[in-house]
């Protein structure tokens, strides 16, 4: 080894060169905010812009009081509301678990056709928002609760089948291949070998996802789906600001009860 | 020992709910709620084999897209999207990083720590349409008020998880850095940026993507983008233009996320 | 009653982890695998019961050459090849009797498993073999919730309840304490002695090796340097087993500890007095 004979007189985190690219990336995303500002205001009417405090302090007093007197009719929808969330989160996770195990590099049958497949479906469901699914859906099959289950069941297939393959990836190999070791079949190395260890992340991801999608349906009803957002849309229709006010209230309400079951069901599995 | 004395018969013990009464009363509870919930979906079958030609197209659609007769409309909403998504991405990002500082308590006085705790919370309980409903409202239609939504959507999310990245950093570095007599910009600059930078980067761009996703939804609601023009696609049961729209959509996701899987690699 | 025939191994990177082993196992005997990390023994014991692919060579248990077997067959053959694992490789989430029951899958159908309905003769003797490995009572405890030698004794367990012909056992003691290693092979050698089973025994600690087996192989680089009963194993045999500096350097090691070991010793003796 060259012993070092000379110290630098300026000490820099960064070689010149790196510097350099780190600074010409930073110009290069500012200038592209500028762009990107530029085109999407073009077609804004500033008059409005400058407008909107009045008209949010307008909202805002037409909002008031609540009229907590439209709650009793609040109940059936939000009942919809709830099955449209349970009942296509368990068609989601039912439809997600084949999906997760095609998808799984370690447990797919083949690599070349059926992975990129599953993949594509994960891809697919999940670019899609539920809203866009409960759109198609109550055009297809016509408004109602089924539409909403549907679109949340395939929404759902995405998010499960992504988290849920990861986990089968990250299972621990040693534990898989003791139970090869004994003779057991393929399905039997899938069934003591894998699922036991991807339990504990199936039940939180459903759980989860439950929790997600309750705060979905609340919306899917804007489009015809079913539910509160039902109720939402008729009285964003005829301004009917006061019922507005408790509609959100119950929805605000209805997310704060789901997060805290999901989070106090999700610390007892795991 | 003889063989008698061992067991010929072997039960797994219940793992979770382990009191037998529990157990019973909870799988009655779940196959009455489901008997209940299956009982209250209202199908309409005629209207449903109606529809099922109608599927059918829209799976032709799908196959099939049509991506010229409409290119136009797709074109502009695209660049609506495309320009809110990158915009309300960078404002939220810049907005977040004070608000998600301000809300750790490990560097906030309380009081600064509980107003930015409670912004995220409002941020995070309304979903994006609500959000845009209202903004649509006050800042008329178009992309403008998708801008504000997404930002402010942004904000909930990067902040909290900023806010929670810095909690958790390795107090020991911060010690040491303390120890040196820092001032406080000075401890957030050298013992908390570093830690929590890569994460930051990689937040912002998985929210570029989920912002994308959205901007394609709160046009429903008019507030501009990709999503109005599907809509109106949906509404003219163009299926073949809206099968195109929907691949455009899953196209860019995909980019979206090798390329940020990517990037997130050159950066580290 | 084993014979391992040119046995060899190249692996997709080029690495040739066994090339041309020949062995010999009569039924009864139990021998140790010796030699540095990367010599192939793990490679040697996985290529037995092919969780490895052999590359060439044959692999004779009884007169059934495992290296030429298809999928169902191989499934049949692994049946009679019992395996330990290093750091157990138990299903951590199962009980400890689901653990033991699972040595019984390559004999049942994947209904009876998957409603864990295993025929009662198979109940009894998991039961009898948790007895005899000292864990009768913990049969409904979480695997994970054992210690690591209570693990390694289900490991054993589950392996025995295949009625293996064969033991494989991987470093059986690799993350266990001095006096955990010792039990667990003095378990291993009476079990294989009561049921005259022959077993191969990764093991990397060679005092341990010395101690309780009755013949040891040497491999060095893929292949077998030395082959004989431990007596023979002198300085110049594992210095061409391990090569100088890393035999010298384990065995400084050793010395090392084992003077620690004695240290802690006198200190204890002289608290006691």
């Amino acid at each position: 080894m060259t012993e070092i004979t000379h110290y630098s007189q300026t000490w820099a985190h960064r070689t010149p060169k790196a510097r350099l690219f780190l600074w010409a990336g930073w110009a290069a995303l500012v200038a592209l905010f500028v762009w990107c500002w530029q085109l999407m205001t073009a077609n804004t009417i500033w008059a409005f812009v400058w407008d909107a405090p009045r008209q949010a302090a307008d909202i805002g007093s037409r909002m008031m009081p609540p009229r907590l007197s439209y709650l009793p009719e609040l109940l059936v929808p939000l009942w919809d509301t709830l099955n449209i969330a349970t009942l296509g989160t368990i068609a989601g996770v039912i439809m997600a678990v084949p999906v997760a195990f095609l998808a799984a590099r370690n447990t797919t049958p083949s690599a070349r056709i059926l992975r990129p497949i599953a993949l594509f479906i994960i891809v697919a469901s999940r670019s899609i928002n539920s809203l866009i699914w409960a759109l198609l859906l109550v055009a297809i099959i016509g408004p109602g609760i089924l539409a909403g289950i549907v679109a949340i069941a395939l929404r759902s297939i995405g998010f499960v089948g992504k988290l849920l393959y990861e986990a089968i990836e990250e299972t621990d190999a040693r534990q898989i291949e003791a139970v090869e070791a004994t003779g057991a079949s393929a399905t039997q190395v899938l069934s003591y070998g894998i699922v036991p260890q991807i339990m504990p992340a199936f039940w939180g991801i459903s759980v989860f996802r439950w929790d997600i999608n309750i705060r979905e349906s609340t919306i899917l009803g804007l489009v015809g789906a079913g539910g509160i957002g039902l109720k939402l849309q008729a009285s964003l229709n005829v301004l009917a600001w006061p019922q507005v006010t408790v509609i959100l209230l119950l929805i605000l309400g209805t997310v704060v009860v789901s997060e805290w079951v999901s989070a106090k069901v999700r610390r007892a599995i795991i | 020992m003889s063989d008698q004395s061992y067991p010929t018969t072997w039960r797994r013990p219940p793992q979770i709910v382990t009191n037998r009464r529990w157990r019973l009363a909870l799988q009655i509870g779940i196959l009455v709620y489901l008997v209940l919930a299956v009982g209250s979906i209202e199908v309409d079958w005629e209207r449903v084999s109606i529809g099922l030609e109608r599927g059918q197209r829209f799976v032709m659609g799908f196959l099939q897209p049509d991506f010229t007769s409409r290119w136009g409309d797709i074109y502009r909403g695209l660049i609506e999207s495309l320009t809110m998504t990158l915009t309300s991405t960078v404002v939220g990002v810049l907005i977040s990083v004070p608000i998600g500082i301000g809300a750790a308590s490990n560097l906030a006085p309380a009081w600064i720590y509980y107003i930015c705790r409670s912004i995220i919370a409002v941020s995070r309980a309304l979903q994006e349409i609500i959000i845009a409903i209202f903004l649509v409202a006050m800042f008329g239609f178009g992309p403008f008020a998708g801008f504000l939504t997404l930002s402010f959507a942004t904000i909930g999310f990067l902040a909290k998880l900023l806010a929670d990245d810095i909690e958790e950093i390795d107090e020991a570095q911060a010690e040491a850095v303390r120890a040196t007599g820092a001032s406080w910009w000075q401890l957030v600059n050298y013992a908390v940026q570093p830690q929590v930078m890569p994460r930051l980067i990689g937040l912002s761009l998985y929210r570029l993507d989920i912002n994308f996703r959205e901007s394609a939804v709160i046009g429903i609601v008019g507030a501009g983008g990709i999503g109005a023009t599907l809509n109106t696609a949906i509404d003219r049961y163009e299926y073949d233009s809206a099968g195109a729209i929907l691949l455009i959509i899953i196209g860019i996701v995909m980019v979206a996320e090798y390329g940020s899987s990517y990037l997130r690699k050159f950066l580290q | 009653m084993l014979k391992l025939e040119g046995l060899s191994k190249t692996y997709k990177t080029g690495d040739a982890a066994l090339s041309d082993v020949t062995l010999e196992i009569p039924k009864g005997q139990i021998v140790g695998l010796i030699g540095p990390s990367g010599a192939g023994k793990s490679t040697l014991i996985r290529c037995i019961n092919r969780l490895v692919e052999p590359t060439g060579g044959k692999v004779l248990l009884g007169d059934v050459d495992l290296a030429r077997l298809g999928k169902a067959e191989l499934r049949r053959q692994r049946r009679r090849i019992g395996m330990i694992f290093q750091e157990y490789a138990l299903v951590e989430r199962l009980t400890v009797m689901e653990n033991v029951l699972s040595g019984r899958l390559g004999y049942v159908s994947f209904w009876r498993s998957f409603l864990r309905r295993y025929p009662p003769r198979d109940v009894q003797e998991a039961f009898r073999l948790l007895d005899r490995v000292g864990l009768m009572h913990q049969a409904d405890k979480r695997a994970d919730a054992l210690s690591g030698g209570q693990r390694q004794r289900v490991g054993i367990a589950r392996a025995l309840a295949q009625e293996p012909e064969l033991l494989l056992v991987d470093e059986p003691t690799a993350s266990l304490d001095p006096k955990t290693s010792r039990q667990i092979m003095r378990l291993l050698t009476e079990i294989c002695a009561e049921r005259n089973l022959p077993a191969i025994v990764n093991i990397h600690d060679v005092p341990l090796a010395q101690q309780f087996m009755e013949r040891i192989v040497g491999l060095r680089a893929g292949r077998v340097v030395f082959d004989g009963p431990p007596s023979e194993l002198s300085e110049t045999v594992l210095t061409t087993i391990y090569g100088e500096e890393d035999w010298n350097a384990m065995r400084k090691g050793d010395e090392e500890q084992s003077a620690a070991e004695a240290d802690a010793r006198d200190r204890m003796a002289a608290l006691a007095k």
